[in-house]
């Protein structure tokens, strides 16, 4: 009840703050433009899934950060009234990352509505709206480790920039030197360890269909595609947002201000 | 006296004329029996109904005819019509259940050594061959429907299958639940028109050593392999639709050792691999549609002297892969979605040309597992270096006037 | 009401308190005093839960101050910076704050007039001038009626007019039996108001008195000079 009274006055900050309104106009003019300009839809969905996949998680994880150390002085302004700790660190991840992710689909969603929905783009959505969430949960965790402010959000843009690029770029290495070794299954554990490779596979899956049917592919196709694997990757994303936001609250809990 | 010598004279005309008499076959009756009690002329006319009869052999110019869909049923008993005869026909029937065997193709409908027959508008339901047509030519096979119930390969025999003919016409026919759903072997001169041959367990056709032959304005869809065209020259195949034929062995079309051959005008949708080309020599590959493939186009090495031009390649994750580094075919002039060159004089051609290999199709096609990197910012980042700085993909393999909108076939 | 008891916290190798104990009462205004870095925030903090200490034990009003959050009902806190979301509006900040802290308290509505807080009500917390913030921020202290009220640098930014409803405020609150706690660096403010002066010195409790008994002790007739009179003798002692 603490949290969800809290939470509403964190929604009223956010969702009213300049960063949230430009992101979601942003992200509604650019989406617009790239499915209202492009012949094709389904391109279009491929050029999207670049934003989801690098725009969302960066947003997320600096905008998340920024924002914790910003409301420092309000968190301690509430940790001075008769409050729980864990109320206040659930109430400003749930606002923010509900208003990270109501910005992201509005900006995204809507005009992928307004075309009639192309195919991939409910999970589209889907995977913006997980990584929003992990993303600023990764933002809380690097605030919370890090007092100062700078070294916050140098710590999260490390993050970002393992996830995005440097972890992809090492799985690559490993094939290149595992390549004689059958890797259908270490490509499944490999995916888990990394939510932007999860998210990926999953709007793959509809938009790649069949590419990913030939040859190591339809190991991939057969197990993400099947029951067990929606069940999976899902379940895994969820992992992705829980455990760090988790940790996070721990060490709130312990953290002095 | 004489009147009726005459009388009889002239009939024996009009009978050796081919104005046979009717035979009509109610149930309860005897196909078989009414069959051999014709003569070459006659006409067999077989009423509605059921009639459990295998091994109906017709081997004199006659026509078979059901009025209103009679169905002769083999209740899995061997043949059921063979023909040795040239000029016969046979239309309008329900021919069910043929025997099966793994000694025999048995088959619906058999045409033996025959030339001029029409086999018309019959259905064919769960037998093991459909129509197979050996040694015959001059045939014609149209509006005919087989459907079977195919699960494995061996156990299963094909839709209508031609073995060493020539001139046979396979057109409106629908083939589904087969084997194969059209199959040719040394079938020459021969033509397969709007025919739809979808959801047999493997290719939707299938032709060997079949030169000189046409297909034209069918549809292949969801096969278990699509389409395999191998060892043959003189192809055209024209205005085909090759549509989600998926699998880690599937493609829209296999080719395989095909010379001075024309795949022109065809649309390629949605298969894992569009055209998968293994020593493909002279062939015209233009005007053709590939959409949302996994890779429209793998192109071996040893394929030469091929033209790909004037096609149009949008939504596919790869365009063209090749297993080679150097390239020995002609790409001109096709519409490339991926291509992001600008086109400064207006003249519809880009200025820069378009290499459609990626390197990260390389990567796959070496790792099949890094499929796993697709559309990742990694793989993005090392087909645009390929793209500026090429190293790793075919120097030559380049479309030097690619097309800034699509082609208009 | 408050009783701090050997009260121990270090930063990493920062001993930023070495041990305080402290005895507050009601009806008393108490001014904790010291230089930067001498551990007058750690303590507020301490008591207010935001910074848990390695050792010693607080009592509040006889609660045991150990993580959990109840006692603060008791207690009203003014930040010394601005602390609330930007893109509040000063109505709902106040509304949050009766929100959260529930409908049995009585509301100071009074304050509330006096600070002219209703005429920014539809403004929100990041238009508003800085001493505009803290007319809100102390007047969200006083709102809810708690007994002990913290303020850390109450009137710093505060036009003259508001700081004289503020301190006159802390003063009326005193006469109600409330513990006010403040911090301050303008020691005319602090000797306006403080009955008592807490002293604080490189994480120890220097002197802890009323202030008259500062004057006598020092022998001097105004707060700066005693203090000041202090510090040399620390100084002086550290050297013997």
């Amino acid at each position: 009840m603490t949290t969800l009274k809290i939470l509403k006055y964190v929604l009223y900050d956010v969702l009213r703050s300049k960063m949230i309104i430009i992101y979601t106009l942003l992200l509604f003019a650019i989406s617009f433009g790239i499915i209202y300009t492009g012949k094709d839809v389904s391109k279009a969905v491929i050029s999207l899934l670049n934003i989801v996949l690098l725009v969302v998680p960066l947003v997320s994880i600096i905008f998340g950060t920024i924002h914790f150390y910003n409301s420092k002085e309000f968190m301690e302004m509430l940790l001075a009234m008769p409050v729980k700790r864990k109320n206040i660190f659930w109430a400003e991840y749930a606002g923010l990352s509900i208003a990270l992710a109501v910005g992201f689909a509005i900006g995204t969603g809507l005009p992928l509505l307004m075309y009639g929905g192309a195919s991939g783009s409910f999970y589209l959505i889907l995977s913006g709206i997980f990584l929003t969430f992990i993303f600023t949960a990764l933002a809380f965790l690097a605030s919370v480790v890090n007092k100062d402010k700078a070294k916050g959000i140098g710590f999260s843009l490390v993050i970002w920039f393992y996830m995005s690029v440097i972890f992809d770029a090492l799985v690559l290495v490993l094939y290149f030197v595992f390549s004689s070794y059958p890797l259908e299954k270490a490509t499944i554990i490999v995916s888990a360890l990394n939510p932007v490779d999860l998210a990926r596979i999953l709007i793959l899956l509809k938009l790649d269909v069949s590419a990913l049917m030939g040859y190591t592919g339809a190991t991939l196709q057969h197990f993400f595609g099947s029951a067990f694997g929606m069940l999976f990757s899902m379940g895994f994303l969820l992992l992705w947002a829980v455990m760090p936001t988790l940790l996070a609250l721990r060490v709130f809990n312990r953290k002095n201000f | 006296m004489n009147k009726i010598k005459y009388i009889l004279i002239i009939l024996a005309i009009i009978n050796l004329n081919v104005i046979g008499k009717d035979i009509i076959v109610k149930p309860g009756e005897s196909i078989k029996n009414a069959v051999q009690l014709s003569v070459k002329g006659d006409r067999v006319i077989v009423k509605e109904g059921l009639y459990k009869e295998t091994e109906i052999l017709i081997d004199k110019p006659i026509e078979l005819i059901g009025e209103g869909y009679p169905t002769i049923d083999g209740f899995s008993k061997g043949e059921i019509i063979i023909i040795r005869s040239d000029s016969v026909t046979v239309k309008g029937f329900y021919v069910n259940n043929s025997g099966f065997s793994g000694m025999r193709d048995y088959a619906a409908i058999r045409i033996e050594d025959s030339k001029h027959c029409n086999i018309l508008s019959n259905k064919l339901i769960n037998n093991y061959f459909g129509i197979y047509l050996a040694g015959s030519d001059s045939c014609n096979v149209m509006y005919n429907e087989a459907t079977s119930n195919a699960v494995t390969e061996s156990s299963s025999g094909n839709g209508i299958h031609l073995w060493k003919c020539s001139y046979i016409l396979v057109k409106n026919n629908t083939i589904t639940g087969h084997r194969d759903g059209i199959y040719f072997e040394f079938a020459t001169f021969s033509r397969a028109e709007n025919n739809s041959s979808f959801k047999n367990v493997r290719y939707g056709l299938h032709f060997m050593f079949s030169h000189n032959d046409e297909y034209v304005n069918n549809v292949f869809a969801d096969n278990g392999a699509g389409v395999a065209v191998m060892y043959t020259k003189n192809v055209r195949m024209i205005n085909n639709r090759f549509e989600f034929n998926n699998g880690s062995n599937s493609y829209g079309l296999l080719l395989k050792e095909i010379t001075d051959s024309y795949i022109e005008n065809n649309n390629f949708t949605g298969n894992t691999v569009g055209i998968y080309s293994e020593g493909g020599t002279r062939l015209l590959i233009a005007g053709n549609e590939f959409n949302s493939n996994g890779y429209a186009l793998k192109i071996l090495g040893n394929c030469t002297d091929d033209t790909i031009r004037g096609n149009n390649f949008s939504s596919n994750t790869f365009d063209v892969t090749t297993n080679s580094s150097r390239n020995s075919n002609l790409f001109m002039g096709n519409y490339w979605d991926k291509y992001k060159g600008y086109d400064l004089d207006k003249n519809g051609t880009g200025d820069v040309p378009y290499r459609p290999v990626s390197l990260f199709s390389k990567i796959v096609e070496e790792t099949p597992e890094a499929v796993f990197l697709l559309r990742s910012f990694v793989a993005d980042l090392l087909d645009m270096a390929e793209r500026v700085v090429p190293v790793f993909t075919p120097e030559s393999l380049i479309d030097e006037t690619p097309k800034m909108e699509k082609v208009i076939n | 009401m408050i009783r701090i008891e050997n009260l121990k916290k270090k930063f990493d190798k920062n001993e930023a308190l070495k041990g305080v104990s402290l005895t507050l009462g009601e009806s008393t205004v108490a001014a904790v005093m010291g230089p930067n870095g001498s551990g007058k925030t750690t303590m507020l903090k301490c008591i207010l839960g935001l910074v848990k200490a390695d050792s010693g034990d607080i009592y509040v009003n006889d609660c045991h101050v150990n993580g959990e959050c109840e006692y603060r009902k008791h207690i009203g806190y003014m930040p010394q910076y601005s602390c609330f979301p930007e893109n509040l509006k000063v109505k709902e900040v106040m509304a949050m704050i009766k929100d959260i802290r529930g409908n049995h308290c009585v509301y100071d509505e009074e304050l509330i007039e006096k600070l002219k807080i209703s005429e920014m009500n539809d403004k929100q917390i990041g238009q508003l001038s800085g001493g505009m913030k803290q007319r809100v921020s102390s007047a969200a202290a006083f709102l809810f009626g708690g007994d002990i009220i913290i303020l850390d640098e109450p009137t710093a930014g505060l036009d003259p007019v508001s700081s004289e409803i503020v301190k006159n405020k802390i003063l009326e609150e005193k006469k109600k039996g409330k513990l006010i706690i403040i911090t301050s660096h303008i020691v005319s403010e602090v000797e306006a108001m403080a009955d008592r002066i807490i002293y604080m010195l490189e994480g120890k409790i220097y002197f802890d008195n009323t202030k008259d008994e500062l004057y006598n002790s020092t022998g001097k007739a105004n707060l700066n000079q005693a203090i000041a009179s202090l510090i040399e003798t620390a100084e002086s002692e550290e050297k013997q």
